[in-house]
């Protein structure tokens, strides 16, 4: 046992030391002399005075020895451990306690009191009434304006009803008066640097509120492997995950109105706003139900991650306008368990 | 019950969506009232401020010009009153000597008499030699377009003080002429020969003096003297980059917090001119500060829909955060010393013991062997009860 725990460790030279050394102490061994200085087999560790650790041997390759064979007896020990664990919920069967649930970030997440219960009457109330309800009451259908300053971007084609315009420089605070007038909804502004998108300024806009998200990992359509065929012009599904807190909501409700109200399923796509750890997630997907349980699923359309840095309360005024929700870091990141969206 | 506890909240927020909040710090309650019983958000309430009669009585200014009355003691509102005239929203409301004053955004300032509270005052317009329109019983200025806010002096209840965007600070004294008593000097242009812009988001008046204090949308807070011969600021400093919307005086009467739209709250000495030290927490745009009269604690309200009550020296931090589901415009905090409710307790004493003596009277009238058998049966009933229970835990426990 121990020969082959030499051999596996060293190598060269110092193995065949070792396997020598490690002959010698055998016959030592078996002719019965007791403990030995090294402790070859795990009995005569002894030797070493009490509240010796490995770190404190000098010798850097004798160290490195010592803690390889620890850390091999630690894994047999734990493969042991986990094999009699195993043994005994077989021998209790259905009476077995259940298996403990091991602990995420996502399960220890701190209970955030901002949290929508459904039957709250006062959030319905002020959600029914808020800058959004005209959507959600059906009276106005999304026309939004993306724009960005360089080359067009594949979000347009994901977003039915939008129409892409170069920015060339103009500033925001001149757009969006416009915008009202021509009817618009919606202003998506992307910020770019270097060719790499890293910024989303989402504005409703007859007087709504201007969400501010930093972007990451963007795919663009063609960078996507093992992607179907290019969307069509069916209105996509939209799927809203996990966006639990007040705030959350106003988001949820932000991205639901970029969307037309009337799905097409004949189109089978479907756009994906998942939120985890106030990570927005952004895919658009082809999907196929092959059977009552089985779909498939392609994945077309560009794909980015949204972080929420502010949400302001009327258009985009970043000088002078009231926040309803800012990002700050420093007071606000302190604990890996709370989360705002 | 929730009108009986009325009268003890510390803090009553007013909310976009038309709801009066009553906040109970001691025992964390947050109780909705409305005047019509459903939230509605033309009702969003713009302005508050206490009324006659100490902290009995509230004034609730709403965004369709209706002042109501809220009796904090019962815990209903007990009349309205519209205010018609300009246009926007209530940006001051005060009380005085039975009058209601009330400044719109669009600069109209009306003194109402309140003896009329429950109708809807169509003023009659008497036609008057000096021009200006004086109505019957009702006094009308007209201070300028962009009026921010209109404050009372606390000592002196006839003077008011009004200050808006591109609308310099003027001091109104009500009885007097319709002139203002003080008109503010712009500062001199700035280092580019460039027109300083104005805008005055809120006033306060400092206790022992004539002084005034502004914050502006372009982060600065000065200090005005209507004694000293100069228009102009007697000192200025500057606050953080953002707009300052919310300013109050704390209790020494040396400094000011304002807090901005980013939710940053900042402690200001007046005396130099320097910055104290910060308040953490807010995560929204500052609507509602005040801090109470005597105790270091200070009232926040902002657009986060979150009500904090921090303390503001020794040591500086959060005492208590109630998440209120609807955005909070303003905030009216008790100034009373005790914040323990207790004389809410011998009123239900009261009531139990004379229950108590009646069902004596009943069981007394009864036979008494009746009674003792039945508590003969209840008490080994009851044992027999405690003793499976005690049984039944540690084999509960096991599965």
């Amino acid at each position: 046992m121990a020969k082959a725990g030499d051999k596996s460790s060293s190598s060269g030279k110092k193995s065949l030391k070792r396997k020598a050394a490690a002959e010698e102490l055998q016959e030592a061994a078996g002719a019965g002399d007791g403990a030995t200085e090294n402790g070859v087999q795990p009995p005569k560790a002894a030797a070493f005075p009490p509240g010796f650790s490995i770190s404190e041997i000098k010798n850097k390759q004798r160290r490195h020895l010592m803690f390889t064979r620890w850390k091999q007896q630690q894994r047999k020990e734990k493969l042991a451990a986990k094999k009699k664990l195993k043994k005994e919920r077989e021998a209790l069967g259905d009476k077995a306690p259940p298996k403990p649930v091991p602990k995420t970030i996502d399960n220890q997440r701190v209970y955030d009191e901002t949290t929508v219960d459904p039957n709250d009457e006062e959030v319905a109330y002020d959600e029914a009434t808020d800058e959004f309800a005209s959507y959600f009451n059906k009276q106005t259908s999304p026309k939004i304006l993306i724009t960005t300053s360089d080359r067009p971007h594949g979000l347009s084609t994901v977003i039915p009803n939008s129409h892409v315009y170069y920015r060339r420089g103009l500033a925001l605070k001149k757009i969006i008066p416009q915008c009202i007038a021509r009817d618009f909804t919606d202003l998506i502004v992307i910020n770019e640097d270097r060719k790499t998108p890293n910024g989303l300024i989402l504005s409703h806009l007859p007087n709504g509120p201007t969400a501010h998200f930093k972007m990451s990992s963007v795919r663009l359509r063609k960078e996507i492997k093992r992607r179907g065929k290019d969307p069509t012009e069916h209105i996509p599904e939209i799927i809203l995950n996990n966006f639990t807190t007040r705030l959350g909501h106003s988001i949820g409700r932000m991205f639901a109105s970029l969307f037309p109200h009337n799905p097409q399923f004949i189109g089978r796509q479907v756009a994906t706003f998942h939120n985890q750890r106030d990570y927005i997630f952004f895919r658009f997907h082809r999907y196929i139900f092959r059977s009552e349980k089985k779909v498939g699923i392609q994945e077309l359309g560009p794909r980015f991650t949204l972080k929420l840095r502010s949400l302001q309360k009327g258009t985009f005024d970043s000088k002078y306008g009231e926040y309803e929700w800012v990002h700050k870091p420093r007071e606000m990141d302190t604990s890996r368990r709370k989360f705002h969206l | 019950m929730a009108a009986a506890a009325a009268r003890w909240n510390h803090v009553w927020v007013g909310t976009e969506t038309g709801i009066l909040k009553g906040v109970n710090l001691q025992r964390k309650q947050a109780a909705n009232f409305t005047a019509g019983g459903q939230p509605r958000r033309e009702e969003a309430v713009s302005a508050l401020c206490w009324g006659t009669g100490g902290e009995t009585q509230m004034l609730v200014g709403c965004a369709d010009r209706t002042v109501k009355h809220f009796s904090t003691e019962d815990g209903i509102f007990q009349g309205q009153r519209h205010c018609p005239g300009g246009e926007g929203m209530f940006r001051g409301l005060a009380q005085a000597d039975g009058t209601l004053i009330t400044c719109v955004d669009s600069g109209i300032l009306r003194v109402w008499h309140d003896k009329d509270k429950d109708t809807s005052s169509d003023p009659v317009r008497l036609p008057c030699p000096d021009g200006w329109g004086r109505w019957a019983g009702l006094l009308e200025l007209r201070v300028g377009p962009g009026v921010c806010r209109m404050r009372q002096d606390p000592a002196h209840p006839h003077v008011v003080a009004t200050g808006g965007k591109e609308n310099a600070l003027k001091i109104w004294d009500l009885q007097g002429s319709e002139e203002p008593v003080f008109r503010a000097k712009n500062v001199r242009n700035d280092w580019l020969d460039l027109r300083v812009p104005i805008w005055d988001q809120d006033i306060q008046f400092l206790p022992g003096s004539q002084k005034l204090v502004t914050c502006t949308g372009y982060h600065q807070v000065r200090v005005y003297d209507p004694a000293s011969p100069q228009r102009r600021p007697v000192l200025e400093t500057t606050y953080g980059e953002y707009p300052l919307t919310a300013m109050t005086l704390t209790p020494g009467g040396n400094s000011v917090i304002v807090g901005n739209t980013h939710g940053q709250l900042a402690e200001i000495d007046l005396r130099q001119g320097r910055l104290l030290g910060c308040l953490k927490g807010l995560a929204g745009s500052v609507r509602g500060l005040q801090c109470h009269p005597s105790k270091p604690l200070l009232a926040s309200c902002g657009l986060d829909r979150v009500l904090r009550i921090h303390r503001i020296q020794n040591p500086r931090g959060l005492e208590h955060k109630v998440y209120l589901k609807s955005q909070l415009n303003c905030l009216l905090l008790s100034g009373r010393d005790n914040w323990e409710d207790e004389p809410q307790e011998p009123q239900e004493p009261n009531k139990v013991p004379l229950e108590d003596t009646e069902t004596d009277e009943l069981w007394a009238s009864l036979e008494a062997a009746a009674k003792r058998k039945l508590s003969g049966l209840e008490q080994p009933q009851g044992a027999l009860q405690t003793r499976r229970r005690k049984k039944k835990r540690p084999g509960s426990t096991s599965p």
